[in-house]
Parts: structure tokens; sequence; C-alpha cells
């Protein structure tokens, strides 16, 4: 009797976070898909408490990634691709080091790990500032070569215009193409190798579509652009992604760390016993092992990545359009241009970018939840 | 397996050295350049230590972000105990009173912590307009209360799915409902929950930038705000943003030194799956 009028209760405490959240939350994001097909900050009072808008479909998005002044926002992405890959790539790799060398029991290891692990609890404007001084071009990496007798480094870290692994942006469908067939590929082979030849071929048949595609189907894909436009790494986010790695490796030792410990002693020992060396365990027995662990890392540092914004504009400023990012784009556009709809669409296109690593993980985070449930 | 190979176990002691101090780097230029005279600050000397020490540049740079400072007091600490008490009674239903769809609305609700910041950002924005907070501490300590609910949430869920339902269903046949079951059984077992939470979310706000720097007005600029623009102008003389960071540092690096445990299972919490 008690008990439903308690589970009624239950539900009122927490009916007010669902309210919040669901406005907040998913209220807004449908606001801003919506003001992103409006004309809100076109023109007239965009600062008005409730302003005029009028729907006019896709254009945000066409201007966005066809217009012609809109090159800026085309660079933005392929940074943040570029960013993501590189602190991905960089923080797995240092952290899956560092992991190993303290799973090594080292004396003093917990001020190592303490070490290792403090630029994650720093602010990204804290972290940008220090970095900002550090790679400044007058300032102390560039000196550092002088210390062992060569001349000292000329790099102009954060200004740098430099590009390279340009290419034109019509191209860019085809090289996409190119990417997810190079992947299939791979899936293919792999699905070959463990015998699986149904799977195999079932993989590398769009594989070889989307090659004849990128090669032949070019002349479909309607021109983008009146002019090639390059696009590219911009040498100039080298150091942000250096400050980016140096704040978030110490989260990863601590996921591989607790990964590492959490293998039995008996699996090593068994290792050992079967003749392999330390090398081989790790690469062979414990990497395989953590590899939900690496999954995990990897959509984290993905979505970090992407919505990067105070590390750039603390360390490089907003303005700067070499290390830019549609985070910063996004500030920029609506809050300094009065451009609303134009940011929203950028908005919508980072969450769409972030969404694509979150909702699987999601998905099957709630799937692992709901079989131990049941 | 020590002794076997001892010139490994050197190796690994001298790579654990060059990386730690490789790590430390940063910190190093930070404190020496703060404590030197912004004439002294050039090319050449820019690792030496500072001679004269120049303690003045943290009172002149807290003379500029002693506001902020404080504003980021206020903000953090009354949204992180917001937060964490919505979090605690959340992770008890979730955990405790589990409902149809519990696992559903539970992931719905963690969605709300991966998504970017920018895409609720203008809807935010005219919201706290419209409730007339916007540009204030009131409607910063809303937001950042609002979209903290997901990670204290989980943190608590987690927490209290240890506690076994044995020890629940026993205060309950005991006539215990469900405010007394929280009161008696739940919450006096929640400190550590607590500890993690304020941490994680104090850590949190205190850093935070994109919100302090578009939903506040000047006077109510948090120190991540206040810090940006004591470094952002061009003619800067390094020393003030270098003990500006330091300020802006200070608070989270205490909390991490002495409580690091409990940061690290902050930190996980919101990795590990379920």
């Amino acid at each position: 009797m008690h008990l439903t009028r308690d589970r009624i209760i239950a539900f009122a405490v927490l009916l007010p976070s669902l309210v919040l959240v669901g406005v907040f939350v998913y209220g807004f994001i449908g606001q801003t898909v919506y003001i992103s097909l409006t004309d809100w900050g076109r023109g007239g009072a965009a600062l008005a408490e409730n302003p005029q808008m009028r729907l006019i479909g896709f254009d945000n998005y066409k201007e966005l990634f066809t217009g012609f002044l809109h090159a800026r926002f085309r660079q933005d992405l392929v940074n943040a691709f570029f960013y993501t890959v590189s602190l991905v790539i960089g923080a797995l790799a240092l952290g899956l080091f560092l992991a190993i060398l303290l799973d090594r029991q080292p004396r003093g290891e917990g001020v190592f790990r303490t070490l290792f692990l403090y630029p994650m609890s720093l602010s990204f404007v804290v972290t940008g500032t220090i970095w900002r001084w550090l790679l400044a071009p007058e300032g102390g990496i560039n000196v550092l070569p002088a210390f062992v007798g060569l001349p000292t480094a000329q790099f102009r870290w954060i200004s740098s215009r430099d590009q390279i692994l340009t290419f034109d942006w019509q191209s860019l469908p085809a090289i996409t193409a190119g990417l997810v067939a190079a992947v299939l590929v791979f899936l293919s082979w792999r699905a070959w190798r463990a015998g699986r030849l149904r799977r195999a071929f079932a993989t590398l048949a769009p594989a070889i579509l989307l090659i004849l595609w990128a090669i032949f189907g070019q002349r479909v894909v309607p021109q983008m652009l009146p002019i090639p436009e390059r696009h590219g790494f911009n040498l100039a986010t080298i150091g942000v992604i250096l400050a980016a790695i140096w704040q978030f490796s110490g989260y990863t030792m601590a996921l591989y760390l607790a990964g590492l410990r959490g293998i039995s002693e008996g699996l090593h020992e068994a290792a050992r016993l079967d003749g392999a060396s330390e090398l081989q365990y790790y690469l062979r027995v414990a990497i395989p092992i953590l590899k939900p662990i690496t999954l995990s890392a990897v959509i984290i540092l993905a979505h970090i990545s992407l919505k990067m914004f105070a590390l750039i504009f603390a360390m490089a400023g907003p303005d700067n359009a070499s290390t830019g990012h549609p985070a910063v784009l996004m500030y920029l556009t609506t809050f300094r241009g009065n451009k609303f709809a134009l940011g929203a669409a950028i908005a919508v296109i980072l969450f769409l970018l972030v969404a694509l690593f979150i909702i699987p993980y999601l998905v099957s985070s709630y799937r692992e939840q709901h079989r131990r449930a049941s | 397996m020590t002794a076997r190979v001892p010139w490994a176990r050197a190796l690994l002691y001298a790579t654990l050295v060059v990386v730690a101090a490789i790590y430390l780097t940063p910190i190093y230029m930070t404190v020496i350049t703060a404590l030197k005279d912004p004439a002294n600050i050039n090319l050449s000397t820019a690792w030496q230590l500072p001679s004269p020490l120049n303690w003045k540049s943290f009172s002149q740079a807290y003379a500029k972000l002693g506001p902020n400072f404080l504003n980021s007091i206020i903000l953090s600490v009354c949204a992180t105990i917001l937060s964490s008490v919505l979090g605690s009674l959340n992770g008890y239903v979730f955990s405790k009173w589990r409902f149809r769809g519990n696992d559903l609305v539970f992931t719905l609700l963690l969605f709300g912590m991966f998504i970017p910041y920018q895409i609720i950002l203008i809807p935010l924005f005219q919201t706290l307009r419209q409730m007339h907070l916007y540009g204030g501490l009131p409607g910063l300590i809303l937001a950042h209360v609002v979209y903290g609910l997901p990670i204290t949430t989980l943190i608590f869920r987690n927490f209290y799915s240890q506690i076994p339902d044995s020890l629940t269903e026993s205060a309950q046949i005991d006539g215990a409902g469900f405010f007394k079951l929280y009161l008696r059984v739940i919450f006096p077992l929640s400190i550590p929950g607590f500890v993690v939470t304020f941490i994680w979310q104090f850590t949190q706000i205190w850093n935070e930038f994109l919100w302090g720097i578009t939903l506040t007005k000047y006077a109510a600029n948090p120190i991540t705000v206040g810090l940006a623009q004591l470094a952002g102008g061009e003619a800067v003389s390094w020393n003030l943003p270098m003990a500006g960071s330091i300020i802006a540092a200070v608070p989270v690096l205490l909390i991490y030194v002495l409580m690091g445990r409990y940061f690290i299972r902050g930190l996980l919490a919101g990795s590990v799956k379920g």
C-alpha cells in the first residue's frame, strides 16, 4: 500500500530534473535546429528579445558549405578533423605508454601518477595562457635548442600560415569515399582472415563501389565552388594539439592503468610461463583485453576535441584563423557578428559530428545495462 | 624479476623522470615568469631563474582578478551544492526506485552531458534574457545546475547501486517511506559519493569558460573570463598572466593534490560505462 504511494513520491522527486533536462537539452536542441533554418541575424534587430524570424530552409547550411564568404568555416571543419585525430592518437599512445611504465610498479608510483595527471585538473584557459607563453615566437620552446648548441628554432607555433596535406574542397566527397572504402577494405581483410568469407565479400563490395565512384563518378557531383579552394592541415594547430595532449594524456593513463590493474596477475604469469616477453605480454594479451577502454577513451577524447573552445580561445585568440575551430567560429558568428541563424547552423553541424560518436556509445551502454538488469 | 634485468629497471626510472620533467616544464616556466620583473622577461633569459624575485606580480594580478575570483567562488559553491543534492536524490530514485523505462530515461538524461554546449547556447541565452537572469551569477548558476544533473545523477546512481537492496528492503519492512529511507539509510552512507561529486562539479564549474563569456556581463565574469582578458591583450607583460594563471589554478590544484583519489574517481565515472 505504502509502496505505491512511495513510488509516486519517487517519481515526483525525479520529475523536476527530467523536465529541466527535457527543456534545456532536448527542447533547446530542437530550438537551435529551428533557428538554423531561419534568417535570424540577416538584418533587422537581431538582438531583440523576441526577434523576427523567417523560415528559409537549408540556406544557412548551403552558405556554410558552398558560400564564397565562408571559406573559414570549411577550413575550421578540416581543422576540427585534424585536432580530433591528433588528440585521440597522441593522448592514447602517450597514455598507454605511461600506464605501462607505471604498471611495472616503480617506486614512487603515486608521485609519478600525480605528476602525469595534474594538467587534467587545470582549466583550458590556464593551460592556454601558459602554453601561449611557452610557444611564443620569442619564448620558451624555441630557445631550447640553443642549450645544446643548436640554432634557436624559428617556428611560429600559433601564427604559422603553412599548410600541408592540402586538397581542393571540391574533391572532398571523393576523399571521404576513399577513406570509407579504406576502412571497409580493412574490415573485409580482417573478416577474410577470420574465415568469415560471406562477411568479407559483404564489406568488400561497397568498398569497390565507393572506389569506382571516387574515380569515375566525380562529374556527377555538382560544382560546389566557382574556383578551386585549398584546405589542409594548418601547422599552426600543432601547438594547440601539443597542449591538449599534455592536458589529456594523464587521463588516458589513468583509464589504462585502472584497466591494466584489473587484469589478473594469473594471466600475466601464464603469459610469462608460455615464454612471452614483457613486450609480447602487453602487445598480445593486455592491449586486446583493454579494447573496451580504448573505445571509451576514443569517444571521450573525440567529443572533447570536437567542442574544444576555451583552449583555442586562450591560446591562439578567437580571431586566429589558422587555429580556428567550428566551436570558436560559432561563438564569433553568434555573439560578435549577431548572425544567430548562421551560428545555430554551425552549432547543429558540430552537434551532429559529436552525436556520431556519442549516440552509438550511449546505445551500447543502454543495451548493456538493460541486459544486466533483466 | 627486478633483479633479472637491472638495466631495464634503470631505463624505466630514467624514462619516468624525463617524462615527469616534461610534464612539469610548463609549471616551471609559469612560476619563474610570474616572479620576474617585466623588464627582465626576454628571449635569452626565458629559462633562467628570476632574480630579484618580483612578488608584486601576484598582488597586481589579484588586483585585477579579485572580483572574478570571488564570483567563481560563489558560482562554484552554489552550483556544486545544488546540483549534487539533486543528483543524489535522482540517483537514489534511479537505483532504488526503479520504474518501467528506468534505463531508457537514465540514458536520455546522460545524453545531456555529452552535447557540445554550442547547440543549446542560443536558446539558453534567449531564455535567460526573458527570465531576466542574463548577465548575472544566478543565471550562470542555473545553467550549471541543470547541465550538471546528468553527471551528478550518474555518479550517485552508480554509488547507490553498490548499497545492497537487502539493506533498503529491511528498512522498508520496518515502515520507512521514501524520505525516511533516504535520510536514515541512504544519506548517511553517501559521504564518499558527495565528496566525489563536490570535487568533480567544483572543478568543472571553476574551469568553465564558454558560458562565462557568453552569459555574464563584466561585473559577474568568472575567473576564467578574467584571466582570458588579462592575458588577451597584445602588449602584455608576461608576468601578470602567469601570476593570474597560478591564482586561477590554485583552488583546483589544491583540491587535486589533497583529494586526488576522489578526483580520479569522478574522472573515471564520466567515462566508464554503466
